[in-house]
């Protein structure tokens, strides 16, 4: 089966500045791929020209079948995107924000109505779809947006960071969310500060200064660094010393 | 009766119709390094800012060192350093400007108190002539370390210096904060990282305004009341759902690579367990009993409240 | 085309939902209108003048009394000799002086002709050419109704000071200076405080020594000093290039902009402390200073033809008693004695406006 998405010495150089250095990898469909790395060691312009936002100096990558560099609007018409700032539109509700996403995608009314009401009953958002988002908890918040982010049932879901902040018990219902995404043959993409959700993907890359210094499923990752948990494979490979 | 580092009485602030802290009391000694343990949105912000005297309560209590926030507001300033939760430096001065500024604004000199950030300041000194708004996260961090630190204050107080940094820098920035400890300074952190939590003296839960518990990372864990499993299995998705399903369960949350698992009734034993998942077709590599996380225990008070 | 459609009525969504936005698309045209609509009448009633009558006979009782009868003018100041004329015009409260010299009515009847002057504050060019055509109509209207006893005698002979050549120059530098000195003063420290407020830095300013004072003064001063310097570049280019004249005192000038510049600050300062954001301190600047400075304050339309509250409002703007000042000092010559109302009303209004900013942070604090 042809990989979801595929990755050949992905480069992007900004004047001198090499912030990605010929990254390859591939992702299969249903997959949960975890995308770590520090602060500035180039994850954020790698997802950005997967997404289609950024092109690439050098290389290719291909998302859901198309060329990021040449097919950049058919590739985000077949991905979705959800950020730290979860961009939904605070001064709209809940139910505005899902009809305008819904017509940014190009949904039939029908299947506007139709989603929309699948995500107001899953989340139970019934009492509360007509309020301005910046009332609701950051808990709904968090939920709606990825909701919003799959509304045009894409093959790809990025998620930039999508867990920050909240409570534990939120956090897990949020993978839950996304475990259930995967099963229906969404490809995850994530990125996370949380070494325990590291945990959590099928399949894992470190970057750091551009490079991809690891990829594997976390057992494999530990087993190859000898160590036992994500966070020391983690503190290992960016910056060169373990923390026991 | 003992002199308090920061002592904090009922302390209540309402936003419009948000109560942000409902009666919260604690104590922090002097010489502690104090954790505030809690999600966005549970008044970790609020408590601190009331500490450092630039919001005032609705009710109730808070001083430092003996003086009250509401009236010893100068007495106050000049003893605590504060670290806000978003870079609140100037983004177009230097490194070196904005620590030169912050230093003469407290009627002290960069030299004077250089010895306590020397070895933070060390990582800034190749970039001290680069603007503040084109560093990166953890060096924007240091920095702010740095100019809360400058007048020598006797209390720090850090509002989530961690939130967006990666686990690496996360850990060195603890790592600083133990050394400032050592020179005697008390500090109080608050963070949204329960792991964090196990590198402080002592460390408050807190949620929706409330307190949860408060006590060492240690005792904390105490508050778990059942004996906690964890299991491992290569059909992670199947095991939560079938667990799940299990009404005899009381707890059961993902962490990492191993299901947390526990039970009311305590007399359910691996054995027990390892049979209840046969009957699901699941076959667990791993089982074993361990000690509650501060995690654990932060779960089980949200779900079931206080019990102190 | 769908998602064209979407995105369009989320703009609408925002637009409707804010309030600075729906108070410049609906609230301020409304305003705009009823300013400029009664702005732009000419319509001239109850013009300040001065009577110089030295034949104070029937006649020119009689037309005095005609002149006051018609509503447009009001008889303020009666003045006895032509010496006193010009100083009469220094703080701008007469506009046009009314001149009968000795002897008019006997001239009248024995020659069939007598001129009667009209002397005009021609500093204020629009106000000038109008109230001296409207002077004019009257007396001519006069003529006409006593012409049998008078037979048209009454001539009229205009003469403008201040500004014989009627240069729009005089009207325009003097408000250019107001509204410089507005925009850098006021516009510009509403938002530098404004500016810390939204980065978080004031929290950490709030809670070291510096005290609310220090921190008002300090952002002030670099403020202070860059208009001072600008004014004088203005006011330079408009004396050598326009040939804008400098009749009055240097140092009452410089101190003229010293309060003016001070008042605005002041201004600036008092925005600043009510708004959390910079985009909110600029459009509260543009709303309750630049627009009112330079419609009500005299700048663009004399305030004369303003009506009632309009006029109370333009007495409440800075703008308006500096532009008084400069033409006052430069145009004028004016001296202290005469113009030191101007003064103290700006260092009043100074006063005012720190006072309630500093409360205003200290109960923020």
């Amino acid at each position: 089966m042809e990989p979801v998405v595929k990755v050949e010495n992905l480069s992007k150089k900004f004047g001198e500045f090499i912030a990605t250095n010929a990254i390859s990898f591939e992702v299969n469909k249903g997959e949960i791929f975890g995308f770590l790395g520090a602060n500035g060691a180039g994850k954020t312009t790698a997802m950005r020209m997967l997404s289609g936002l950024l092109t690439p100096s050098s290389g290719q990558a291909f998302v859901a079948g198309f060329d990021v560099a040449t097919q950049a609007e058919l590739v985000k018409k077949n991905i979705g995107y959800m950020s730290q700032k979860f961009s939904l539109y605070e001064d709209l509700t809940i139910q505005e924000n899902i009809e305008f996403y819904g017509g940014i995608y190009e949904l039939s009314r029908q299947e506007i109505k139709d989603r929309s009401k699948g995500i107001v009953d899953k989340f139970q958002l019934a009492s509360v779809k007509n309020k301005l988002v910046k009332t609701i908890p950051l808990g709904w918040k968090q939920k709606l947006a990825f909701a919003l982010a799959l509304i045009h049932k894409p093959k790809v879901v990025f998620l930039d960071e999508p867990t920050g902040g909240v409570d534990p018990i939120t956090r897990r219902q949020f993978w839950d969310l996304i475990y259930e995404a995967a099963n229906d043959g969404v490809t995850i993409f994530i990125t996370t500060h949380y070494m325990d959700e590291a945990e959590y993907c099928d399949r894992v890359s470190i970057m750091v200064d551009g490079l991809i210094k690891a990829l594997g499923t976390p057992s494999e990752l530990k087993k190859s660094f000898d160590v036992d948990s994500m966070d020391a494979v983690f503190q290992l490979l960016a910056r060169g010393t373990a923390n026991k | 009766m003992e002199k308090y580092a920061i002592q904090i009485e009922s302390l209540t602030k309402r936003y419009d119709e948000v109560l942000a802290l409902d009666q919260v009391s604690l104590h922090v000694e002097e010489g502690e390094l104090f954790g505030l343990i809690g999600p966005d949105g549970a008044g970790k912000t609020t408590l601190i800012k009331i500490l450092v005297t630039i919001i005032g309560a609705d009710d109730g209590k808070a001083s430092i060192l003996e003086m009250d926030t509401r009236q010893a507001k100068k007495s106050i300033r000049e003893i605590v350093g504060y670290m806000p939760g978003r870079f609140s430096l100037y983004p177009d001065l230097s490194v070196e400007e904005n620590l030169s500024f912050f230093a003469r604004a407290f009627d002290t000199t960069i030299t004077e108190n250089y010895s306590l950030i020397e070895s933070i300041y060390d990582q800034l000194k190749p970039f001290k002539d680069r603007k503040a708004g084109a560093l990166s996260g953890g060096m924007k961090q240091k920095l702010s370390l740095c100019c809360a630190l400058i007048h020598r204050p006797k209390i720090l107080l850090l509002d989530e210096p961690t939130t967006g940094v990666d686990a690496v820098s996360r850990k060195e920035f603890w790592q600083m904060l133990r050394e400032i400890k050592s020179q005697g300074i008390t500090i109080l952190v608050s963070t949204p990282y329960m792991d964090e939590a196990n590198l402080c003296d002592r460390i408050a839960f807190l949620q929706g305004g409330k307190i949860l518990s408060i006590d060492s990372p240690k005792n904390i864990t105490d508050q778990f009341p059942w004996q906690l499993f964890a299991i491992k299995s290569q059909q992670k998705y199947a095991l939560i759902e079938w667990l799940r399903a299990w009404e005899k369960v009381s707890y059961c949350y993902a962490f990492g690579e191993y299901l947390h698992v526990a039970f009311e009734d305590n007399t359910i034993q691996a054995k027990a367990l390892n049979n209840y998942l046969k009957t699901g077709s699941i076959s667990a590599s791993e089982i074993t009993v361990i000690s509650p996380t501060i995690e654990d225990t932060f779960i089980y008070l949200m779900e079931h409240g206080t019990r102190c | 085309m769908k998602k064209f459609y979407a995105f369009v009525q989320k703009e609408f969504y925002h637009i409707f939902r804010d309030t600075r936005t729906m108070m410049i698309l609906f609230a301020l045209p409304v305003a705009l209108v009823i300013i400029f609509g009664y702005a732009l009448n000419n319509d001239y009633k109850n013009i300040p003048i001065g009577v110089l009558n030295q034949s104070k006979d029937q006649t020119s009782e009689k037309l005095i009394n005609r002149i006051i009868g018609s509503g447009y003018f009001v008889v303020e100041k009666s003045l006895e000799k032509p010496q006193d004329i010009p100083s009469a015009f220094k703080l701008g409260k007469i506009k046009l002086v009314l001149y009968f010299p000795a002897h008019f009515q006997k001239e009248l009847y024995h020659s069939k002709k007598a001129q009667v002057q009209l002397i005009a504050d021609a500093s204020d060019i629009n106000t000038a050419i109008n109230t001296t055509s409207y002077l004019s109509g009257i007396i001519n209207e006069f003529n006409a109704e006593n012409a049998r006893e008078i037979n048209g005698g009454i001539q009229i002979s205009t003469r403008m000071i201040f500004n014989q050549r009627l240069l729009s120059v005089y009207l325009f530098i003097p408000g250019v200076i107001a509204l410089i000195l507005l925009i850098i003063s006021a516009l510009l420290t509403s938002v530098t405080l404004a500016r810390e407020k939204e980065m978080g830095t004031l929290e950490l300013l709030s809670i070291s020594p510096i005290s609310p004072y220090m921190i008002i003064i300090g952002k002030v001063i670099p403020y202070l000093i860059l208009s001072l310097l600008n004014s004088f570049v203005i006011i330079l280019l408009g004396i050598f290039i326009f040939g804008l004249p400098m009749t009055g005192s240097i140092s009452l000038l410089i101190l003229a902009c010293f309060v003016y510049t001070v008042a605005s600050l002041s201004l600036g300062i008092l925005i600043s402390t009510r708004v959390e954001t910079q985009q909110a301190a600029m459009f509260a600047s543009l709303v309750t200073l630049m627009m009112p400075t330079m419609l009500l304050s005299g700048f663009i339309f004399p305030i004369e033809s303003l009506p009632l509250p309009l006029q109370v409002i333009s007495n409440i703007i800075p703008a308006t008693h500096f532009i008084v000042l400069i033409k006052s000092i430069m145009i004028k010559g004016a001296g202290i004695t005469v113009i030191w109302k101007p003064f103290i009303i700006l260092m009043g209004m100074t006063s005012l406006f720190l006072f309630v900013s500093i409360q205003s942070l200290k109960r923020n604090n």
